[in-house]
């Protein structure tokens, strides 16, 4: 890897300028959480193939595996601390640390800090790792600073506002401009595209009842646009969304954004 | 094994003209605050519900100070201030002037304070219950329920509801049109408000520098209340105290349009003390008692104590997606909604309804809508904590708590995580489609709850850090 890192950037989907800029290929590090690495591969696949295009070197820090939230909103501090604290070793040398979920990089950038309060060394390390923290869109548009991937996409979408990404990190016209820019490729909005799905964690499991009526409800305005696809930065919605669109029997796919815009 | 609190909730998520009713009436409200903090209406909402947050910050921070200053505020302009411990020292107070004032009748305005003491029912043991003259509480009253929303408590209500209620409880014709509605409640309740000895209402702020007792409304029977009858008793939460009244230009446009949508109430009551020689209206006496019941405990905790800020405008309600499933009435206590998980717990005791902090997907629209920005997911997490503290000390919920140990060990060893996740093709082999049941044994749990409700995925052939060392590989890294 060590010659490829002096590599210039290709210019051609970015502009000359901006390969200048980056005189050395800049590295992304992968943290694609667990629920992608275990039950999704084909979204991390996707994001390795969108970041690669635009000229990133990508790699996977080897010991990765979990954020730790679900152990933090159940409940159970300490044991997400402990897994916290794992990730914090294997992500401190990460220059750019990219992740296909708002919800993961909102618990990463958000509540580190006040996991530990009370412990000054990790909270250190947690305010170190912060800014370095990028949720994918986010990635692409503030880091790389690219709208257009070059993906291409003859589909009728719509968007999914996760609510972490969208009240936490802000993220609302971001993945729709990226949208925007992938040919043949068309956004019909939900009436309700901000209300929550209702997967919420452990919640899906403790509530399920709930979590269902939640789901249904987001399912009604789906329909409702006639989309073929639901798109969305976080697996984890996504995974509610289309296990209620299953059993619904709709014909509808889910999509990580990243997944739009590896196509082409 | 459904508990009670389970089977209710399931009752309402069945029941479809309820959800019908919970969803439209919190979608409108929603829309209504929506349309009068757009950007181009209210540029400084921001800017104000930061104001409002420093305000409520500083004077809890300096509630003593304040409640002294207002209380000899209030004194001197002939008002009489009660301290109350608890809703025991209400009742015991107000009982007393009922037999003191030989009063018969008492009507009073709408207010969640005097419902979380049980103030009605704990006065109709002695002989004298309040008639609620608010059309909601009205409706409430006489279907012997408590309000289903902090500002609309009777929202669970259709007209259909209300006009089979009157016809049986006020002996009138069948009226489904809601303006006929209001006007049979507005004849009756017109005789109690002249007939009646006392007044009582809640108390929207407290100022301080002024001693003034502040009231919003719609309906124009809180200024009844408040007036009509010879004696007044405010009755409020050592929290609704603001400084100056300068302040209530942050507070008074905050309440209206977060709560119904609205710039300003149709009715703002500022009472200083009672009737003066030179006035006309208002009453010969005013009490106002400063109800603690619990607060002050709220108040040692230096997180949680943002929970006192809240102004009651009910907002986090309209916009919480899980209110809107299960309603007001599967919540434990008078307090529903994001705010009454919140609360409720600190009032009662974190093991009293363990489950409450948990049912909330965490969205966060309740923080987002919130005037008084209270950090609501926070305090959920934070309380989430305090339950599973509560309940190892207790030795329940070993399972659970076991298996989160159990994750958390394996999350921090690499190789041992790997090697459970190749379990993952064997319990979710689906062939290629989502999976709707799962055999017998693995249907259990967690997995079961999912399935009850919706499809699981199929699992990967490969997880992504195998695909990734293969793709390095074949690259010759």
């Amino acid at each position: 890897m060590g010659d490829s890192a002096l590599r210039r950037r290709p210019g051609g989907l970015i502009g000359l300028e901006r390969a200048v800029e980056f005189k050395f290929m800049p590295r992304a590090s992968l943290f694609v959480t667990c629920i992608v690495d275990q039950l999704f591969p084909d979204i991390g696949v996707a994001l390795v193939e969108v970041l690669e295009r635009i000229g990133w070197e990508v790699d996977f820090p080897a010991d990765q595996t979990c954020c730790g939230q679900p152990a933090f909103n159940t409940g159970y501090r300490d044991e997400a601390r402990g897994v916290a604290r794992h990730f914090l070793k294997v992500f401190r040398d990460a220059e750019y640390i990219v992740v296909p979920s708002g919800s993961c990089a909102a618990m990463i950038a958000r509540r580190y800090s006040e996991l530990f309060e009370h412990e000054p060394e990790w909270l250190e390390e947690a305010r170190r790792l912060e800014p370095r923290v990028w949720e994918f869109s986010k990635f692409l548009l503030e880091v790389a600073r690219v709208e257009d991937v070059g993906a291409r996409l003859e589909k009728v979408v719509t968007f999914h506002d996760s609510c972490h990404g969208l009240r936490e990190l802000g993220i609302k016209e971001g993945p729709r401009r990226l949208l925007g820019r992938v040919r043949g490729l068309e956004l019909r909005e939900m009436d309700i595209s901000e209300e929550c799905c209702g997967f919420g964690g452990t919640f899906a499991v403790k509530f399920p009842e709930i979590s269902g009526g939640m789901v249904r409800t987001k399912l009604d305005s789906i329909l409702r646009t006639g989309a073929g696809a639901v798109v969305g930065i976080d697996a984890s919605c996504l995974m509610q969304i289309r296990g209620a669109l299953s059993r619904a029997g709709a014909p509808i796919e889910t999509m990580h954004l990243a997944q739009v815009l590896a196509r082409r | 094994m459904a508990t009670e609190s389970e089977l209710k909730i399931a009752a309402t998520l069945a029941d479809g003209r309820l959800q019908e009713a919970i969803y439209t009436a919190t979608a409108r409200l929603a829309s209504h605050r929506r349309a009068v903090v757009a950007t181009d209406v209210l540029p400084d909402l921001e800017e104000l519900r930061t104001q409002a947050n420093l305000v409520k910050n500083h004077t809890l921070e300096n509630l003593d100070h304040y409640l002294e200053q207002f209380e000899a505020n209030a004194t001197a302009r002939g008002a009489r201030v009660v301290w109350a411990r608890d809703g025991a020292a209400v009742v015991e107070f107000l009982a007393g002037l009922v037999s003191e004032k030989n009063a018969r009748l008492i009507v009073k305005s709408k207010s969640m304070t005097t419902e979380e003491i049980d103030l009605n029912e704990r006065l109709a043991e002695r002989g004298t219950e309040p008639v609620e003259t608010d059309l909601g509480e009205f409706i409430i009253q006489l279907a012997h329920e408590r309000p289903y929303h902090i500002v609309a408590p009777a929202l669970h209500k259709t007209r259909y509801d209300v006009a089979d209620l009157f016809t049986a409880r006020l002996g009138v014709e069948r009226e489904i049109e809601i303006e006929k509605q209001t006007k049979i409640a507005r004849r009756v309740l017109r005789e109690k408000f002249l007939a009646a000895d006392i007044g009582v209402s809640g108390a929207n702020f407290l100022v301080a520098d002024s001693g003034t007792v502040v009231l919003v409304e719609n309906e124009g029977n809180i200024r009844l209340t408040t007036t009509a009858p010879k004696v007044h008793v405010a009755i409020a939460g050592i929290e609704k105290l603001v400084p100056r009244a300068q302040d209530l230009a942050v507070f008074l446009r905050l309440l209206g349009r977060s709560g119904t949508g609205q710039p300003l109430t149709v009715y703002t009551s500022f009472l200083s003390g009672p009737r003066r020689e030179s006035e006309i209206d208002g009453p010969d006496e005013l009490y106002i008692v400063l109800l603690d019941n619990g607060r002050t405990r709220l108040l040692a905790d230096r997180e949680k104590r943002q929970s006192l800020y809240c102004i009651r405008c009910g907002a986090c309600l309209n916009h919480c997606p899980v209110y809107r499933k299960i309603g007001g009435h599967n919540y434990p206590w008078v307090y529903s909604g994001p705010i009454g998980a919140v609360i409720t717990p600190q009032y009662l005791g974190v093991t009293h309804q363990p489950w409450l902090p948990f049912a909330s997907s965490l969205c966060s629209a309740c923080a987002e809508v919130c005037p008084v920005k209270i950090d609501l997911p926070k305090l959920l997490l934070d309380l989430r904590a305090e339950v599973n503290q509560a309940q190892a000390r207790q030795g329940r919920n070993r399972l659970e708590r076991l298996a989160f140990k159990m994750w958390a060990w394996l999350m921090r060893h690499p190789r041992l995580y790997e090697m459970a996740g190749l379990m993952m093709p064997v319990v979710l082999s689906g062939g290629h489609g989502w999976i709707a049941r799962l055999p017998g044994p693995l249907n259990v749990g967690p997995a079961r709850a999912w399935l009850s409700q919706r499809d699981l995925p199929p699992a990967p052939a490969r997880s992504f850090r195998r695909i990734w060392r293969a793709r390095q590989e074949a690259r010759g890294n």
